[in-house]
């Protein structure tokens, strides 16, 4: 499947936009402001589309499509765009889109898309990403589901009106191996966030359920052993996607500088030895972009969900591929500017920090490679 | 029903027709057909085979059908691929004439050319060296010394060439000559001649892995008619680049993957053992994850750069050419090198009796893998060629 003249379109768009409205300095600018990100930039990436870019028309999005939304993801990634966008539209919509009811959809999907409501993903609970062993417990009673436990590093936790927590079920008091995902507004009673202050400054929290009652339809969709992996594949697919926009960003620095910086006379990027680094990381990036655009391909080919392991296997492909091509560009960035690349005016920094929360979040590279291996056999 | 649809169905069909079920099994490397005057077939089969895809232009699916081609477009051929694929036939012909030789003629030949050369191209009929390098011209290809004088109605080459695949069994060269020796690039033509001219003698090379397809070509007083010397006089380099660009996109996408022999995570599995479901070495594994992820990366890049994937022009596919070489040579090595090592001392054998074929296969091309960041544009000059052409950094001073 080639892309589309549509698709050419909104990614042009969509870099202008980033490019222009939330330059990598922008990061900066939250920090002083103390906020994680910004309201009105949030508002104006509503008013493209952007946000409803993966909700159909009849629930009032754009219906772009999965490879739409990540080149418009790539294009926030290259400026290290700090929004609900990768959370909310693109992971929490593809939940809900996904999994979720027909009364949930008719309920959400309007509201994700007009980005009155935004969805965050609560997963974690240890250090490392292992939702296999997630300990938060949604008990089944009448009426409804008592939820608790504690979940940490929740990207977006801060923020978020609404919390997509993975929990174990336990129904009448016996714990079983099923995992599901419950739609937590994050204002009802029992649930306490702690805002956490991150490398990257974004807008991470700790997130506490003390008994949170919950009724019946915060449970998404029907229990299916299918669906509380494929939730965190697209999460992968997504993250990779701003991953693959991050490092081709911090790559293109790079190169500006070997171009622009003189010594011993000549210009450094006419050193082969560095030559021969940033071509080794451009050869990289070509196969992390192949992976991440099968995945996404991958994703629109497939309206709906199935046992299929090959989404698994991409999803694990794309993020390690990725994390690994941002880490060692993330690293060459500034060992390449030198000095300035050490300080904090300088942008290097700030891809830095934000490669490696995107390395970690829902599994590191090794994570995947280890799940990979599972799933081939090896 | 789309066009396209159609046009898939009618495949479908054609291919159920004439594609025999013998040639729709993994092909080794003993049963690929090259064609030519002299041409081998492992069966009957496989020369029907040929002589069905050679009439309709199949083995040249995008050629113009005026030059004998398939005449197919882009999509079209992006479905024939997918239908061969989804039947698991045998390519009909392998050829240095489709691959490297009649694209460039295509687009810098005269018309009399390409009616007299690309017609058999498509059908097999001939079979296509070429004359690139020399003992003196490796990676610096541009200072190539072979001597071409004019002498009237006839050029006369003097010189010699190596690394030329197939020299001995081929029936056509096509070679860089030099026709000006006051300019390097300015001063090289790219000219064709046939194997029988007088003063062509061919030598094989033997490599590290034994026997090999590689020849030293010598060139003594040959003649050359002059409507064989394709574009200008003087203006072979551009040529020669461009060949160059589609040599090394296939040689990226076909000859290194199909090596096919051993599947490394079976042999993995049967010779390192298991522990708990896993590899039972657990740093080889790692190893072996991190390959066959990149290795999957890559045939989805080449997938995608097949079916105009992304932003596909032919700068792009330019760019990618070198991008991909690159890749797919430390790829090939770095799989070999595995598979050796899932082998232990059972990959140590040269010859005879106490090692299986297999194992002898794997070592052997483990071996010749090392020449795959060597041929075609070393992995040193591709990363200079992606560093000045799609990064856009400065010559060295």
């Amino acid at each position: 499947m080639s892309m589309t003249a549509d698709q050419q379109m909104l990614e042009d768009t969509a870099r202008q936009f980033f490019a222009e409205r939330s330059p990598p300095g922008a990061v900066r600018a939250n920090r002083t402001a103390g906020r994680s990100f910004d309201p009105t930039l949030w508002q104006q990436i509503g008013e493209l589309g952007f946000s409803g870019a993966l909700i159909p028309e009849s629930h009032g999005g754009s219906g772009i499509g999965y490879r739409g939304l990540g080149l418009v993801l790539e294009a926030a990634g290259r400026t290290l765009c700090a929004s609900p966008l990768l959370q909310s539209s693109f992971i929490g919509a593809a939940a809900v889109l996904r999994h979720g009811s027909a009364a949930q959809q008719a309920n959400l999907l309007p509201r994700i898309a007009a980005g009155e409501l935004t969805l965050a993903l609560a997963v974690d609970e240890t250090p490392h990403h292992h939702p296999e062993n997630t300990r938060t417990v949604a008990r089944h009673v009448d009426g409804g589901w008592v939820l608790n436990g504690r979940k940490r590093f929740v990207a977006d936790g801060d923020s978020a009106s609404l919390l997509l927590t993975l929990a174990r079920i336990d129904t009448a008091g016996a714990e079983s191996d099923a995992l599901r995902w419950f739609l937590v507004p994050s204002t009802t009673a029992g649930v306490t966030r702690q805002r956490l202050h991150t490398v990257d400054g974004e807008g991470f929290a700790d997130i506490e359920f003390a008994a949170v009652d919950l009724g019946a339809d915060a449970a998404l969709g029907t229990a299916s052993p299918a669906s509380w992996q494929d939730v965190l594949d697209v999460a992968c697919i997504a993250l990779a996607s701003t991953m693959q926009g991050a490092a081709e960003a911090a790559l293109a620095l790079t190169l500006d500088h070997l171009k622009t910086r003189t010594q011993f006379g000549q210009l450094i990027g006419s050193f082969q030895s560095l030559q021969h680094r940033v071509a080794r990381l451009h050869v990289d990036l070509q196969l992390a972009r192949a992976a991440v655009t099968g995945a996404l391909d991958e994703l629109d080919a497939r309206g709906h969900v199935t046992a299929d392991p090959r989404l698994h296997r991409l999803a694990s492909l794309c993020k390690a591929l990725c994390g690994d091509a941002l880490h060692n560009v993330s690293n060459e960035t500034v060992q390449l500017h030198g000095g300035i690349g050490m300080t904090d005016v300088h942008d290097s920094g700030l891809f830095l920090k934000r490669a490696r929360v995107l390395e970690t979040l829902y599994g590191t590279s090794s994570h995947h490679r280890d799940r990979y291996a599972r799933l081939a056999g090896i | 029903m789309s066009n396209i649809e159609e046009f898939r169905l009618e495949t479908r069909q054609w291919l159920e027709t004439h594609c025999p079920a013998s040639l729709r099994t993994p092909m080794s490397e003993r049963e690929v057909v090259w064609g030519g005057r002299n041409a081998t077939f492992p069966s009957a089969d496989a020369q029907r085979w040929l002589q069905a895809m050679g009439e309709r232009g199949w083995t040249a699916p995008t050629w113009p059908r005026s030059y004998g081609g398939g005449g197919l477009t882009a999509e079209q051929n992006a479905v024939l691929q997918e239908e061969l694929r989804r039947i698991k036939a045998r390519p009909a012909l392998y050829s240095f004439g489709l691959w490297m030789f009649g694209p460039v003629l295509l687009e810098f030949g005269n018309e009399e050319q390409k009616q007299r050369f690309l017609p058999p191209i498509v059908r097999g009929e001939t079979r296509w060296c070429q004359g690139y390098s020399e003992p003196g011209a490796g990676s610096d290809l541009a200072s190539l010394a072979t001597r071409c004088e004019d002498h009237g109605d006839h050029f006369l080459i003097n010189g010699q060439k190596i690394w030329t695949s197939y020299a001995n069994l081929a029936d056509w060269m096509f070679c860089l000559v030099r026709t000006d020796t006051r300019t390097k690039h300015g001063g090289i033509s790219f000219l064709v001649f046939d194997m029988r001219t007088a003063g062509v003698e061919t030598r094989p090379i033997r490599l590290i892995s034994g026997d090999s397809p590689f020849c030293e070509t010598f060139l003594t007083d040959v003649r050359v008619p002059k409507d064989q010397l394709i574009g200008p006089l003087n203006g072979g380099w551009e040529i020669a680049k461009r060949l160059l660009m589609h040599e090394r996109t296939n040689i990226s996408a076909e000859a290194f993957g199909n090596a096919a022999g051993l599947d490394l995570i079976e042999t993995a599995r049967q010779f390192v053992g298991l522990r708990e479901g896993v590899l039972a070495n657990t740093d080889l594994r790692a190893r072996i994850a991190r390959h066959r992820m990149r290795d999957e990366a890559f045939r989805l890049a080449v997938q995608q750069a097949r079916t105009g994937h992304g932003r596909s022009s032919s700068a792009a596919t330019s760019a990618l050419a070198s991008s991909f070489k690159v890749a797919a040579a430390s790829l090939n090595q770095e799989r070999c090198e595995l598979l050796l090592e899932c082998l232990g001392h059972e990959g140590l054998g040269w010859e005879g009796e106490g090692f299986s074929t297999d194992a002898l296969r794997a070592t052997r091309h483990w071996l010749r893998s090392k020449g795959n960041s060597i041929e075609g544009g070393t992995t040193e000059i591709n990363l200079n060629v992606i560093a000045k052409r799609v990064l856009g950094l400065p010559d060295p001073v």
